[in-house]
């Protein structure tokens, strides 16, 4: 077994036990991104000699008993939408081909101050708009599960990446499904935290009322540790909420007694593929027998999340990628008459289509005579999300559902129909929109082998229910294999 | 000709004297090479957050209630979206639908009529960059230092109707806020700007006419020219049978005329929505009550006290309160022990007859009390005479020398050797006969003649009593 | 489709937006915008007449920072991803006539 089939708290324990040095984990690491990265593009970046360099670093203050984390010397791989001092950030657009930022996201400074190597950066929709990571400007990325499907997106190079051995975890961020979705996808276990529980300073904004970023890891438990290290109070971002605990490991039990489990009656009907059903209706099956309370229930509102997060998040999108002008860093088209046609032409050479689509569905929604129409009904009907889901709450401790309708669908699959697309993410959008956590981890495979995701969805700030839940049904399944 | 009326309201932005930029830790110091104060944060970075600087909060809650209005309990931020390179981020974080402060008024005074001004609203928003139009080649550059730099914009309903009192609304406010430490109101530097909607309606109609905003008004005297010129140029349009359009002038103060700033790239549709980076204010009465009751003396206590407490006339008093620098160095001046008519006097006389030679305005001043202090301690104690005095307070006005120090080191003191002055005066009347007679015979003003010559010969530093003392007494043996 | 977006439509938001479309991408973001619209009407089904639109899903308010300074000049990192600097300054075309 190779140091990358180890979850990161296994190859960590290793290092900090002097059986395997930091730079062994790294060059391991770098092995494998060059040996299948050709074909599965999970990297934009990869940045092998500040990796190697800092793999020193990092040994060194673990000899010194500076580092003692469960985390430090492990490789990690991060999202291209986050900043990275020194190394290049792109969120996968031509735009920002170039851009290095002379800062770094505070949730990967918080993974390096706990001795996390970064490896580089990883693919993904370009500025997270996707569900396929098939929008990026640098290439797709394939799922390794089977290279003729997406892995899909937004977060689909660090899902392929941990699912590919190429990391021994990675950073998503998630606005729509954006870690859980390519976490199904990919076979990985992946967890969107509380809206505010990780600071989103240096994460460069899609949907800012609607991002977090989040672990992908191998399994429930490195999930919990990055948890862990990454979420805290920051007070560069005005959004985050301060908790009263950030202990994420405790809840890391075997032990679903009592547990009050919902499965909305919604998330299983039209539209479900048959073999994600079965599977995920087994997932259930199997936290009832070990004492769950496990029952149906009707959420309502469930086909509203869609269309009322498609204008939401292309609102704020059309501005927050404002400031992508040709001005201060990025693309600028050459020789522009006159500034407004350098704006233009920058723009338009810059973003994608699907970029565009979004930044011209956001712009007509907050226009003059539209605002209160849809952008203001679309955050009212979010209100009555959030509502049902807090009345779900009041009987339920999780939500258990599948993660997506589907296993990965073919590339080149899903893009000609854009709507369909976004369908595909009715089951984890509702979350982003109620500011709750969800995870999701693999429940099985379907008849073509690929991966089926099980989501399990919390109240806000209960990220220990869903871990607990996910870490008792983890421990069945690893039972089960044997 | 029919009769018009002038119907004009104001957008007044206020740049505030916080020490940071409203949404990073950047300095707002004046000046600097370009973008030296800058940080991701207001050059719009990718990633990068904005959080609010209390002071800003507290700064527009000290003027929305010198101003008489209402504060906004539950207040928000929102984005107003445009493209331009002196907007980073190319929104701009500003208030439109929960300002913080509404339904203000403040009373002003044009020669003998009083008047209440309206206060629709004041939002908190942020500054741009500044834009430098190259010389040498066809391009601009963007300088962030400013990017960022709180600001208030004061919106007043439409009741003024003239230029005089345009003028007197803005010293009112001008003086509030400067009162309030809040900001040093400086036209010529920009921390104070005014936009000018305008427009104009036949006497007697209750209906308004179409405005026009005017922009780039960087003095009293260019917003009194403009307001003027726009008010005939929208009548000329009236007369004509033509109609005024809405839009956005620039003024050209050198040229005295404004043009419409209009592109059909600007579609003026902003695009408002809260923004969802920043959380919404919400301001409890305690901290209302808190702000009000840090507010400090404003003009009319200040002058009716300094008549009460410092004895001096109502009319230093009121000249001295027009401008909180002067009020401010009255009182320190008085405090360290200057007296205070002689104060009052330096600053009424003297201070402002070198403010006008040199084009400055009050908030300009730069010499300490301390050293016009001395400086009157000086004269009281008969170290030096007035003439000296004065040379020495222009050195205090324009460099704050040390008084002391400077009578010391260029031997300004009052010459008080009767000795010496005696020999010297029998000089003197020696040397000029013609006017020892003259004086004898009944010329009073050929004693004026001979302390000139006295004060000249000893390079004016002559205790004046004493020259007149020794010249009568020689004189009338 | 219910929302038929015009020429004019998709040139106005391609203003707000400073983008330029090509003459197919115009058509094909007339028919995407249009059909999207479309399918967001179902919003039109509920009835939120009384419900305050949800900005925030969490209730926090009054975040600050003191007024101090906290940065330093560092104008050359700010300055070092731009396409164009002149003068220490960001460069651009001309911005008026």
């Amino acid at each position: 077994m190779g140091l990358m089939d180890l979850t990161a708290v296994e190859l960590g324990k290793k290092i900090k036990a002097h059986e395997v040095s930091v730079i062994e984990a790294v060059m391991e690491a770098i092995a494998a991104i060059e040996e299948k990265d050709g074909m599965l593009g999970c990297f934009v970046t990869v940045a092998k000699e500040q990796a190697l360099e800092r793999a020193k670093t990092v040994q060194r203050q673990i000899d010194e008993g500076i580092l003692t984390g469960p985390l430090a010397g492990v490789p990690v791989a991060v999202k291209d939408n986050m900043c990275t001092e020194g190394i290049r950030t792109t969120c996968s657009s031509k735009i920002l081909e170039n851009f290095v930022p002379g800062y770094t996201a505070e949730a990967v400074a918080k993974l390096e101050a706990a001795g996390a190597v970064i490896l580089g950066k990883t693919n993904m929709d370009e500025f997270a708009m996707g569900s396929t990571t098939e929008t990026s400007a640098f290439g797709v990325t394939r799922n390794p599960w089977n290279p003729q499907h997406v892995p899909g997106g937004s977060s689909g190079g660090s899902c392929a990446a941990v699912a590919a051995g190429e990391c021994s975890f990675a950073l998503g961020s998630d606005t729509g499904g954006s870690i859980r979705q390519p976490s199904s996808f990919c076979g990985v276990t992946g967890i969107k935290p509380t809206y505010g529980t990780v600071s989103r300073y240096g994460l460069i904004a899609y949907g800012s009322s609607l991002d977090q970023i989040g672990p992908v890891a191998k399994d429930v438990t490195d999930c919990a540790v990055i948890m862990e290290t990454i979420a805290g109070h920051d007070t560069k971002d005005s959004t985050s909420i301060p908790r009263d605990s950030y202990d994420f490991v405790s809840a890391l039990e075997d032990d679903v007694k009592g547990m009050r489990i919902g499965l909305p009656r919604d998330y299983f009907s039209e539209g479900l593929d048959e073999e994600v059903k079965t599977a995920v209706y087994k997932a259930a099956e199997t936290l009832r027998e070990k004492g769950a309370v496990v029952e149906e229930f009707d959420l309502g509102l469930v086909d509203y999340a869609i269309p009322a997060y498609y204008v939401i998040a292309s609102a704020e999108a059309s501005s927050n990628l404002e400031r992508f002008d040709g001005v201060k860093y990025g693309h600028r088209a050459k020789e522009p008459e006159g500034l407004h046609n350098m704006y233009k032409m920058t723009r338009s050479e810059g973003f994608g289509p699907e970029v565009k689509r979004r930044i011209m569905l956001g712009s007509f929604v907050l226009s003059s005579g539209y605002y209160d129409a849809y952008y203001l009904k679309a955050l009212r009907t979010k209100a009555l999300i959030k509502k049902e889901f807090d009345k779900a709450f009041e009987t339920y401790d999780i939500i258990l559902g599948p993660t997506a309708p589907t296993t990965a669908p073919k590339l080149g699959e899903s893009l000609s129909d854009p709507l369909k697309m976004y369908l595909g993410d009715i089951y984890t959008i509702s979350v982003n929109l109620a500011g709750l956590p969800g995870i999701s981890l693999p429940c099985g495979t379907d008849s073509r082998g690929l991966p089926i995701g099980l989501q399990l969805i919390g109240d806000c700030f209960k990220e220990n229910n869903i871990i607990r839940a996910a870490y008792a049904y983890e421990c069945s399944r690893k039972e089960q294999e044997g | 000709m029919a009769q018009y009326e002038t119907v004009i309201g104001l957008e007044v932005h206020v740049e505030l004297a916080t020490k940071t930029k409203i949404f990073c830790g950047c300095s707002t110091e004046f000046g600097g090479a370009p973008n030296t104060h800058t940080c991701p944060v207001c050059t719009g970075m990718p990633g990068s957050l904005p959080v609010l600087n209390k002071q800003v909060v507290e700064y527009a809650m000290a003027v929305g209630l010198a101003t008489n209005c209402t504060i906004t309990q539950y207040c928000k931020f929102d984005r107003k979206n445009y493209f331009y390179p002196d907007n980073p981020q190319n929104y701009q974080i500003s208030q439109l639908y929960l300002p913080i402060c509404r339904n203000g008024k403040v009373e002003i005074n044009t020669g003998n009529s009083k008047k209440f001004i309206g206060i629709h609203e004041i939002h908190m928003e942020e500054d741009a960059g500044k834009l430098i139009h190259d010389e040498w080649e066809d391009c601009s550059l963007v300088d962030y230092n400013r990017s960022g730099v709180p600001l208030i914009e004061i919106v007043s309903e439409p009741d003024m109707r003239s230029a005089e009192e345009v003028i007197a609304y803005l010293e009112k406010l001008r003086l509030i806020i400067q009162y309030l430490g809040a900001s040093d109101c400086k036209l010529n530097e920009g921390s104070m700007r005014a936009d000018v909607n305008l427009s104009v309606r036949e006497a007697g109609t209750e209906k308004l006419g179409t405005r026009t905003e005017m922009k780039n008004l960087n003095s009293f005297k260019a917003i009194a020219r403009a307001i003027e010129n726009e008010r005939e140029r929208q009548i000329e349009l009236i007369e004509e049978g033509k109609t005024v359009v809405q839009e956005t002038r620039r003024w050209d103060d050198n040229k005295e005329y404004s043009y419409a700033m209009r592109s059909k790239e600007d579609a003026k549709d902003y695009r408002y929505f809260p923004d969802p980076d920043l959380v919404p204010i919400q301001i409890s009465d305690q901290w209302i009550d808190q702000v009000r009751s840090r507010q400090p003396e404003f003009r009319d206590e200040k002058k009716e006290r300094y008549v009460r407490e410092y004895c001096i006339p109502e009319y230093d008093a009121d000249i001295i309160t027009a401008s909180k620098k002067m009020a401010d160095l009255f009182e320190a001046s008085v405090t360290l022990g200057g007296n205070a008519k002689k104060v009052s006097n330096y600053l009424m006389g003297e201070t402002m007859r070198l403010l006008k030679e040199h084009e400055m305005e009050p908030e300009d001043i730069g010499f300490s009390p301390e050293n016009l202090t001395k400086l009157i301690g000086l004269i009281d104690g008969g170290t030096i005479n007035s003439s000296v005095a004065k040379e020495v307070f222009e050195k205090i006005f324009l460099e704050d020398i040390d008084p002391e120090h400077y009578v010391e080191e260029h031997g300004l003191k009052m010459n008080n050797d009767e000795g010496g002055l005696r020999t010297v005066i029998e000089e003197v009347i020696a040397g000029n006969p013609q006017s020892v007679a003259d004086f004898r015979n009944g010329k009073e003003k050929a004693m004026g003649f001979l302390v000139g010559q006295t004060m000249k010969a000893t390079g004016g530093k002559a205790n004046p009593g004493m020259v007149n003392k020794i010249l009568r007494e020689l004189l009338n043996k | 489709m219910e929302h038929i977006i015009s020429d004019d439509t998709i040139d106005y938001v391609g203003i707000l937006a400073k983008l330029e479309l090509s003459p197919e991408e115009k058509q094909q973001a007339k028919k995407d915008m249009g059909r999207m619209l479309d399918y967001i009407d179902k919003l039109n089904e509920l009835d939120t007449e009384d419900v305050e639109p949800m900005s925030h899903v969490f209730s926090s308010v009054n975040v600050f920072r003191e007024d101090i300074v906290t940065n330093s000049d560092e104008h050359e990192k700010m300055l070092a991803n731009a396409p164009a600097v002149k003068d220490g300054s960001f460069k651009v075309p001309k911005t008026v006539q």
